[in-house]
């Protein structure tokens, strides 16, 4: 079973977002900010990461910077999750490393199109 | 609404479209042609088909055939068909066709034009391989509503986010407030037409491949007959149709084979993409 990591400082949401992913049979963990979410990837690198942007403590893009320098940190699929939805920010997280890019709000259709299109469904 | 009503309204759509409805869709008029009605100052689908029996209103029928026969697409729908496009079909034909340097593509029910441009930046993102080429890629609808949306090139945010992959919304789309517009050089790939296929389809000229996904389920067996036979005719010897998934030619039309190993392509039997020499 392919794990994945929800990073979201709202509780709603990640509860969502589980509920979809657990029905597409992920094991799911949960982080609610950047700094969590890198403690628990350096304890073990989850198969994909579905990741806000604005978060405290570290945000979603600072976060990416720091697991793609990191050992193994260059293995986890990467899509954020988030609203901000325009070009510049959608830019920013692909050359940051991100491999999708989710424009909030979300549904299960998108969930499974883009997980479909980075090759972990 | 009555038994009667239905047989009106359904029969009408079959009549127009070759859209077969069964009286367990009911659900289905009542939710595409309610709201139709309401713009009329009409409360229910009775009224509509009386509206109907009082008149020969083409403009009605033309209406209810466009709210019946609307239906969802979305960007590089289920993948797979455009991967055997990109890594099979495609190849074949630019060796096949080295000196004419043409190809002309067709997207029949093309609905608000997310395959035909799907099919549009699949080829510009091959580019590099087709330098010279002429390539036409053809979209109809039997629906001007959808057609319209097709040429403007505007979808919202929750449409560029089904099957379109990141990067090909970095590279081909422009954002236009809330909504997303596709690059003019894309849309200008594609031609957009009105075309009811239970009509005669010889003037749309051949075709080195036709993309007609989704649309024969809702047709019954003799229709689904009718139209292959037509594509057949206007598609090349050594040509590509793509079906979806649950749709066959099999026992409907002989004059196309499954072509093996690409699961929703058919090919004409007296000629056939993968044949010796071609």
């Amino acid at each position: 079973m392919a794990s994945c990591l929800i990073v979201d400082d709202s509780k709603v949401v990640r509860m969502v977002a589980r509920r979809i992913l657990e029905d597409l049979k992920f094991e799911i963990r949960e982080a609610e900010d950047g700094k969590g979410a890198l403690d628990s990837c350096l304890n073990e690198m989850p198969d994909v990461i579905l990741l806000d942007w604005n978060m405290p403590v570290m945000n979603g893009i600072e976060f990416l910077r720091e697991l793609r320098a990191s050992d193994g940190g260059d293995g986890p699929v990467v899509v954020f999750c988030t609203t901000e939805n325009d070009m510049a920010h959608i830019r920013e997280a692909i050359s940051a490393g991100a491999n999708e890019y989710i424009m909030k709000p979300f549904d299960r259709a998108i969930i499974e199109a883009k997980f479909s299109q980075v090759g972990v469904l | 609404m009555n038994s009667q009503d239905f047989q009106l309204l359904s029969g009408i759509v079959r009549d127009r479209s070759g859209l077969i409805l069964t009286e367990d869709k009911v659900y289905l008029l009542e939710s595409r042609l309610v709201p139709l009605a309401r713009q009329r100052g009409l409360n229910t689908l009775s009224d509509l088909a009386n509206e109907l029996r009082r008149g020969n209103d083409e403009k009605l029928k033309e209406d209810i055939t466009e709210a019946m026969t609307t239906n969802e697409t979305f960007f590089f729908r289920d993948n797979k068909p455009f991967d055997i496009f990109k890594q099979s079909i495609l190849p074949h034909l630019l060796e096949t066709r080295s000196s004419r340097k043409t190809l002309r593509i067709w997207n029949a029910a093309c609905s608000t034009g997310q395959e035909p441009y799907s099919v549009a930046m699949l080829l510009k993102e091959e580019a590099a391989k087709m330098a010279g080429w002429r390539v036409e890629i053809l979209a109809t609808d039997i629906s001007n509503e959808v057609l319209e949306k097709a040429k403007s090139g505007l979808y919202s945010q929750f449409e560029v986010q089904r099957g379109l992959p990141i990067q090909l919304l970095i590279k081909y789309f422009q954002q236009m407030g809330e909504m997303w517009q596709i690059d003019s050089s894309i849309r200008a790939m594609v031609k957009f037409q009105k075309v009811n296929l239970l009509e005669s389809l010889a003037m749309l000229g051949s075709f080195d491949v036709i993309f007609c996904r989704n649309v024969l389920i809702y047709f019954d067996h003799e229709t689904k007959a009718k139209v292959l036979s037509q594509m057949h005719k206007i598609l090349a010897n050594d040509g590509a149709l793509f079906l979806g998934g649950a749709e066959t030619v099999l026992g409907i039309c002989d004059d196309l084979n499954p072509v093996n190993g690409l699961r929703g392509v058919y090919t004409p039997a007296a000629g056939g993409i993968l044949s010796p020499g071609k």
